[in-house]
């Protein structure tokens, strides 16, 4: 061919092109802001010295040659490994009978297992200080043993970590393709062998993803180790006594970077697992239907009963407690614990902050998140910028709160800095929050949005409508129940959260969760453990508000979903 | 214009129209689309006349949605022009280009009623509720779809769901519409009907249509001229009858119609050598002697009656194996002299009951000389342009 080849002429860009370009800039600016520009703080200020002087490996090399830091590390680890080894096979055994069992109330097992989510992770450490702490009614239960301890640290971690290994799992055992167990049967396999042959096979990469999570979370966890930790040093208390009690940021920023570890390796083995974990189940297979069996079902419904009713026993005591006089000695009821004005100064001001924090979090978080998935998923032109924001969407699911939190209190205070107006404010503690949970919202919002028509964009082009029209008028209507689940997520999240906003409140607007970890350091735990009971009734009415919302949006308002 | 249009612009891209193209409404010059190392389109041409209806047919792959999307302006070219009503779009946003779409999935609001999904577009032009009132209701009663106005898409069935998008399309009145494999979606009796409504729809509005489908019958049903794609290029372009009659290469022989292929050597003048037969053949043209070609025999053409054992091309066959498919068989037949050569051919059921024919029986049939095409066997890359 001779035809001369006209070099690629770049389209000419509209008015509704530049308003795109806009808003994809400005995502990827929120990104960087709230994301990258404080983790990479993070990363140099542990290379530098207190006068902001690069000294290389300087830090590290002090980290690891100061004993009680490198025996928190060690305790972190075993502490760690010893919780994942106790709740990833009792979230296993949970998940099995809601999956594949022809067990009663499945929603309620399900609803009874998912309590701890709603709750900050310290209310558990309260509960097992009542049962088993110095004027706990079981003391006697550990034969001398003191709850103030790594044995605290890890019960507690067990409660807390159950519902997370429990949701990864139950993904897990639900994507069985039925027709293996059909052909195992027809080949007259024993039980014991399909299970070894075909159950596990098809969800280990659920259950070394949730291996991973949950060392994860307890090695980063802060309010657990903070309340019952006791003298027991691990790696999460270590960062706050460095940054807090001895303003050794430096050291903070090293400790930063080792907690940042375990999460990275946690998340990259995550993100393939998923990948192999889809790849297993092929487009045509067919959902295994469990079959009744009277003595598996009634073992199942006894074990889940037992599991789910401790859980339960556990947040109820630290509830109980709340409204009783004098634990143990005098359990008549009372409201006092409530009176937050005698042990802390600002009263109910913390709860306050924390609903306006976790609303404007919610609001502003689901909005940000939201129209960022659209423009990332049916975005069009910018590929770089586009491909930029998903990268940094992804990254917070890789940093704990401590060092997002740590992150930030670098970043925002450095010298150079203009958003240094914005610390200690309620504003700057719901952008790290939204920061913080972006990715399993962002994630939620790009799962909704895969599953519309791709050709709404190219339609509403052909017909002249601009984008930013067809997705007001028809993608968020869509989408509907998708956002309001973010919502709804970030703004119990939000709420208890503990680890991230530890470092940023500011005296006008210390937080309900903060405010739990500061009564219980003051020894008014019975008031921690109303603050935090507090919260739970809280975000629980947010889930409920929810669910009655999501039946008022699928029933009368969309209209169009029913045939 | 049954050529492909390759030829080279000497005035450069953007020159004036001579007034003699004014009949042409969709003018693609020298279009190539990359997808990384994969060539989706590779240097096309092509015109689409005013009016007409045109259908892009290739397999999967062979680019010819991609064409449908450049036109559209919903992928940009990685070279060459377009051109609608004779102005440059080339690098105009879909919006700036005056064309009406339906996708193969629809693309319905499902959130908005049939009203509110045919006038979407209509709103953003500033018309009052009444003109587009009145508009919708002209339109739903164009496609056969009255009474619906209320309804969700999810209450429609999948015809009723393509006839509002056609509607949709038609709203703004554009002088292009394009038809992405609009049909394949419905189930086989709906779709028969469809291909007839919207055939008949575009005769009575004239408007230029652009379809792509990768269903040949479909296509010979209903294209003007119909677009043959493989590979990213254009293979051949013609009326359908042409495409069926007079294939321009293998591919397009194959792709079209059903095509018992052999390879052969020449021979002699007019004769060709497949195997162990030695048969004759009309349109060898110039080419020289133990050249290689492949020669395509439509199943249909096999004759079957008054053929004498020694007639030309008359050969013994083994009926292998009968396929009863309702009012013809499709015959697998296995040459005698040749047990590693198949010729399928079809035989109506006339022919079937007055020659009471059997599987495992022996038959003389005759492959017509002057039936016989020829194609050159593929040398280099890319097959050259038969007889």
């Amino acid at each position: 061919m001779t035809m001369a080849v006209e070099l690629r002429a770049p389209r000419r860009l509209t008015a509704e092109d530049m308003v795109m370009r806009a808003a994809i800039l400005a995502l990827v600016a929120f990104l960087l802001l709230a994301i990258a520009l404080p983790l990479a703080t993070l990363l140099s200020k542990s290379f530098q010295d207190g006068e902001g002087r690069f000294v290389g490996l300087a830090n590290y090399a002090r980290y690891f040659s100061t004993p009680s830091l490198v025996t928190s590390l060690w305790n972190s680890f075993w502490v760690a490994a010893l919780s994942t080894i106790i709740v990833v096979p009792l979230a296993f055994l949970y998940a099995y009978g809601l999956t594949r069992t022809r067990l009663r109330a499945k929603g309620f097992f399900l609803a009874l297992a998912m309590l701890p989510l709603f709750a900050p992770s310290l209310l558990s450490a309260i509960s097992l200080i009542y049962i088993f702490g110095n004027q706990g009614f079981l003391k006697s239960w550990l034969l001398g043993a003191s709850v103030y301890g790594p044995i605290g640290i890890m019960l507690a971690q067990v409660f807390y970590c159950f519902p997370h290994a429990l949701m990864i799992l139950v993904t897990a055992l639900s994507l069985a393709d039925g027709r293996l167990y059909e052909a195992a049967e027809a080949m007259g396999t024993p039980r014991w062998r399909v299970f070894l042959t075909v159950t596990l096979p098809g969800v280990r990469y659920g259950l070394i993803s949730a291996v991973f999570v949950v060392f994860t979370l307890v090695v980063t966890d802060f309010g657990i180790a903070k309340v019952i930790g006791g003298q027991f040093n691990v790696l999460a208390t270590d960062a706050y006594k460095q940054v807090i009690g001895q303003q050794n940021f430096e050291m903070g920023a090293v400790v930063g970077f080792v907690l940042l570890v375990p999460a990275v390796i946690a998340f990259v083995l995550d993100r393939q697992m998923q990948r192999r974990q889809v790849a297993l189940l092929s487009a045509r297979a067919v959902p295994l239907e469990p079959r009744a069996n009277a003595a598996k079902d009634w073992a199942f419904t006894a074990y889940c009963l037992g599991v789910g009713g401790l859980i339960a026993a556990v947040l109820g005591v630290a509830v109980w407690a709340s409204f009783v006089t004098y634990w143990p000695y005098n359990l008549t009821l009372t409201l006092k614990n409530y009176n937050f004005g005698e042990f802390e100064p600002n009263g109910y001001g913390p709860y306050f902050a924390s609903l306006q924090m976790a609303a404007l979090a919610a609001i502003a978080g689901t909005a940000i998140v939201f129209t960022g998935a659209y423009l990332i998923e049916k975005g069009q032109g910018f590929p770089t910028g586009r491909a930029f924001a998903q990268l940094l969407a992804m990254l917070p699911m890789a940093v704990p709160g401590l060092v997002l939190g740590l992150g930030y209190v670098f970043f925002i205070n450095a010298k150079w800095n203009p958003l240094g107006v914005l610390y200690g404010t309620i504003v700057l503690l719901a952008i790290n929050s939204i920061a913080h949970f972006y990715t399993t919202a962002h994630v939620t919002a790009v799962t909704a949005l895969k599953q519309i028509d791709n050709e709404f964009e190219a339609v509403s082009a052909s017909l002249k409508v601009p984008f930013y029209r067809t997705f007001a008028r028809v993608t968020v209507p869509i989408c509907m129940p998708a956002i309001l689940d973010i919502a709804v997520y970030m703004f119990v999240n939000a709420l208890t959260t503990v680890s991230a906003v530890i470092f940023l409140y500011g005296a006008a607007n210390k937080l309900a969760s903060i405010s739990v970890v500061h009564m219980d350091e003051a020894g008014a735990t019975a008031a921690a453990a109303a603050m935090a009971t507090l919260i739970v009734l809280t975000a629980l009415a947010a889930k409920l508000l929810h669910l009655a919302l999501d039946k008022l949006v699928f029933g009368k308002l969309q209209a169009w979903r029913k045939r | 214009m049954d050529q492909v249009v390759n030829r080279v612009d000497p005035a450069g891209a953007g020159a004036a129209r001579p007034a003699a193209s004014a009949a042409i409404h969709v003018r693609v010059e020298g279009v190539t689309k990359r997808f990384g190392a994969f060539a989706a389109l590779d240097d096309v041409s092509l015109e689409v006349e005013t009016g007409k209806l045109v259908c892009f047919l290739g397999p999967s792959g062979c680019g010819k949605t991609t064409l449908l999307r450049v036109i559209a302006g919903l992928e940009a070219q990685d070279a060459g022009r377009i051109e609608i009503a004779g102005r440059d779009v080339s690098r105009l946003p879909p919006s700036r280009r005056d064309f009406g779409i339906v996708f193969q999935s629809y693309a319905l609001f499902p959130n908005l009623t049939v009203t509110q999904n045919v006038g979407y577009g209509l709103v953003n032009r500033r018309k009052s509720r009444t003109e587009i009132a009145a508009r919708v209701t002209e339109l739903l009663a164009l496609v056969g779809l009255p009474e619906q106005e209320a309804k969700y898409p999810v209450q429609l069935s999948g015809g009723q769901q393509q006839r509002v998008a056609l509607a949709r399309a038609l709203a703004s009145s554009p002088s292009l519409l394009l038809l992405d494999e609009p049909l394949s979606a419905l189930d086989a009796r709906v779709r028969v009907r469809l291909r007839d409504e919207i055939k008949a729809l575009q005769r009575r509005l004239g408007i230029t249509t652009v379809m792509v489908t990768h269903d040949q019958e479909e296509a010979l049903a209903m294209a003007d001229r119909i677009v043959v794609m493989n590979r990213g290029r254009v293979e051949q372009v013609g009326p359908p009858a042409d495409i069926y009659a007079r294939p321009a290469s293998a591919f397009v022989a194959d792709f079209v119609g059903a095509m018992n292929m052999f390879e052969a050597v020449i021979t002699g003048p007019g004769r060709v050598r497949v195997g162990p037969l030695e048969l004759a053949c009309d349109a060898l043209g110039q080419r020289p002697p133990a050249q290689r070609v492949k020669l395509g025999l439509r199943p249909e053409e096999v004759r079957i009656r008054g053929v004498e054992p020694g007639a030309p091309n008359a050969i013994p066959v083994t009926v292998e194996q009968l396929d009863f498919l309702g009012a013809f068989c499709r015959a697998t037949l296995r040459p005698q002299a040749a047990a590693d050569l198949v010729l399928r051919s079809d035989f109506s059921a006339n022919a079937m009951r007055d020659l009471g024919i059997k599987e495992g029986q022996t038959l003389t049939v005759g492959l017509p000389p002057e039936a016989l095409r020829v194609f050159d066997a593929p040398t280099e890359s890319g097959a050259g342009p038969g007889a």
